[in-house]
């Protein structure tokens, strides 16, 4: 679609509606100037010829078909003459004129332009935060559904017209506007919103990298403020958007060689960091730990090239089985199918200690898996699964890792949307060594089970935790973290959620504060725990009544009466106020 | 030479003389303005304004503007008489004559705005 079809789709009716209309209005003149000529009788029978007022009403009831008869008079034989000559005439006008419209409403272009429109206007009249997901695929769709369920906006781009219209069918609890039409025109991306006020982020996840790209570069030009998320598969392209400044790039392929890497050397951070990351409600297995031994490589695409150089970093020998080996291949290549036995069994799969099915096509993987797993059921799987349609296949083959790079994307996407202190936390555990890793796993999972938790970013400002802020500025008071989260239906218990992290105002950061640590105006912490806590938290930042149970366990009364009261607290004890105090309680209880 | 600008041309002058032909005479003599006159300007005045659609420049804009001014003048005009003929019941009386030639006579001045915008857009053009 060019930019020139932005036009209002009403002049384009009114084009096409001009000779149908013409044909109608000259229909209804002739019948209508033929019908004041034609001689007719009146009830006397004297000659006499209808006006136009009588005319005009009389074609305006038969054209449309209503047909009340003759009136005034009964008609002459000559009038009816006439009249049948209208009454064929209008049918073939509307016949006409009714097929021109319906033939305007099925044209593609017009209701390409319809659908433009009402995007455009969707688009002008959003008033909440939004994000821009360029591209509905799988890993479009997994994050489309998880920011309608965090109560988060979306627009939609997507280039192929059914996957599009597909959106509509997957019952979002908001309408999410959605245009098909292509990403990589700068024009289609300021009228999707990017130049909007309350769009927040772009997110480029389309299946083509140089089309992301060209997003990239968009967002860089026309919006430079906002973040830009953009998957990247092809090194040079990730290297390429990085020169420009890319903010969030994210290569399914690398994050998930990173974690291998993770997991063959620092196993407990690696099962700490998936743990964190997982969705939330899943459980996350602890699963056998990635051997170090010989590994074998099947396909040397995007993927292969990664893993690749993470086996060679962690100092891994292997062998690469791939159709097309480069020319001044070493002995650790072997030219052929991974599928076949043949193929495997020349690269001595019997010995090997894992093996990595990561051709792009799911099929083969499956295939080279099962005959490797046959020559040697003892090998570590590492399987890449590259359609969301396939699942039941691969949840039917015990791999040991599955990569989904949809599934990452949307992953790493979420976590830096909704959660952004959670990547320097990683980051820190990768420091932080295995013994502190598996101690901080440890007491994690045996407090919260090994089900992935719902983690969560919380700050300590005006929008996000105001009854905290205003306590915190009027009183100057100490309020120590383990404080803030206690149940606030029973102070006696803790919330089941442990704040991991905390930023202060001028970044410095505590890692796992202690329960005394003070909180101050500007903190941002990132907190785990079940979904439960983090509603009773919020509740709690919210309401001043609430934090004022929970830091003192007193009840404060609700309303602007009884807090006038309340402070006069000697008027009403003295005017017989037991009775009020009585009432006060209740009240506080009923607003909680 | 065009033909649609042929046609365009033709529906927008005979919408003014009509309009003209009917308006000129006594304001309040019945007998000079004849019903089929006004019904013609009617109709041509509506067709006028149907091949005025769906241009998007600015003189489209103003020459469409013009032709609906003169097709609401004419339909009241007309509106006026047959109230006053078959409803009041009072017939073509000197006071709704004048009513009648004066509302078409608002309608005549929009066409004929309608005809020098017509005239000025084919001086612009200098073909």
């Amino acid at each position: 679609m060019s930019p020139q079809t932005y036009e209002s789709t009403l002049f384009l009716a009114l084009r096409r509606m001009r000779a149908p209309l013409i044909t109608l209005i000259l229909i209804f003149a002739i019948s209508v100037v033929g019908l004041t000529l034609v001689p007719g009788v009146d009830g006397e029978g004297h000659p006499t010829r209808m006006d136009f007022f009588h005319a005009f009403y009389f074609i305006s009831y038969t054209a449309t078909t209503i047909g009340f008869g003759e009136i005034p008079y009964a008609f002459s034989e000559s009038q009816r003459l006439w009249v049948i000559f209208c009454i064929y005439l209008s049918v073939i006008g509307w016949a006409y004129s009714i097929g021109a419209l319906l033939a305007l409403l099925q044209d593609q272009n017009f209701r390409s332009a319809v659908r433009l429109q009402r995007f455009q206007q969707a688009i002008r009249h959003l008033r909440e935060p939004f994000y821009l997901v360029c591209g509905y695929g799988e890993t479009g769709q997994l994050i489309c559904r998880s920011l309608d369920q965090i109560g988060l906006r979306a627009v939609v781009l997507e280039i192929e017209d059914n996957k599009a219209s597909q959106l509509d069918l997957h019952g979002h609890s908001v309408d999410i506007p959605q245009l098909a039409a292509d990403a990589r025109q700068p024009e289609i991306l300021k009228l999707a919103g990017l130049t909007h006020p309350y769009c927040q982020g772009v997110i480029a996840l389309t299946n083509d990298d140089s089309a992301n790209l060209a997003i990239a570069i968009t967002a860089r030009l026309l919006a430079p403020k906002l973040p830009a998320l953009c998957r990247a598969e092809a090194v040079e392209i990730a290297n390429n958007m990085a020169s420009f400044g890319t903010r969030h790039i994210i290569n399914p392929f690398d994050k998930f060689g990173r974690y291998l890497a993770l997991a063959l050397h620092a196993p407990a951070a690696y099962h700490l960091l998936e743990w964190l990351t997982g969705v939330p409600g899943a459980v996350v297995k602890p699963h056998r730990d990635p051997p170090r031994g010989r590994w074998v490589l099947c396909g040397y695409g995007h993927f292969g090239k990664v893993m690749v150089s993470m086996l060679e970093q962690e100092g891994l020998p292997m062998t690469i089985i791939d159709h097309a080996p480069p020319a001044e291949s070493g002995e650790r290549w072997i030219q052929g199918d991974g599928a076949s036995a043949a193929a495997l069994l020349k690269a001595n799969i019997q010995d090997a200690a894992g093996v990595v099915a990561c051709t792009h096509d799911d099929i083969n993987n499956l295939a080279i898996v099962v005959t490797a797993r046959e020559l040697n059921p003892k090998l570590f799987v590492v399987l890449r699964q590259n359609l969301q349609a396939n699942q039941a296949l691969f949840d039917a083959f015990e791999s040991d890792f599955t990569v989904v790079p949809s599934q990452i994307v949307a992953r790493e996407c979420l976590a830096i949307l909704t959660t952004p202190l959670l990547a320097p936390f990683l980051d820190e555990i990768k420091q932080r060594g295995e013994v502190w890793a598996s101690t901080l796993l440890d007491q994690l999972t045996e407090r919260f089970g090994w089900e992935a938790p719902a983690v969560w970013s919380a700050c300590v400002n005006a929008t996000q935790a105001p009854a905290l802020l205003r306590q915190l500025s009027c009183d100057g008071l100490r309020i120590p973290l383990g404080d803030l989260l206690l149940d606030p239906q029973d102070r006696s218990h803790e919330l089941e959620c442990r704040v991991l992290y905390l930023v202060r105002a001028d970044d410095s950061t505590v890692m796992l504060p202690h329960r005394h640590t003070p909180v101050q105006a500007g903190d941002r912490l990132l907190l785990a725990g079940n979904s439960a806590a983090r509603g009773a938290l919020e509740l709690t930042l919210h309401n001043e009544n609430t934090l004022d149970y929970v830091l003192s366990g007193r009840e404060i009364p609700g309303g602007w009466i009884w807090e006038q009261l309340a402070k006069r607290h000697g008027w009403w004890r003295r005017a017989g106020g037991d009775f009020i105090a009585a009432d006060v309680k209740a009240n506080s209880d009923r607003t909680r | 030479m065009n033909l649609e600008k042929v046609i365009f041309g033709f529906f927008i002058v005979l919408a003014a003389t009509l309009n003209f032909g009917f308006f000129i005479g006594d304001l309040d003599n019945p007998i000079h303005h004849d019903v089929y006159e006004l019904f013609a300007a009617i109709v041509v005045n509506l067709i006028a304004t149907v091949l005025k659609f769906g241009d998007r420049t600015h003189i489209g804009a103003i020459h469409l503007s013009t032709s609906l001014v003169a097709d609401l003048q004419l339909i009241t005009a007309a509106l006026v008489w047959g109230y006053s003929v078959h409803v009041a019941g009072v017939g073509m009386t000197p006071e709704i004559t004048t009513k009648v030639v004066s509302l078409s006579g608002g309608a005549l001045f929009a066409n004929v705005v309608s005809v020098v915008i017509l005239i000025a857009e084919t001086i612009m053009q200098r073909r």
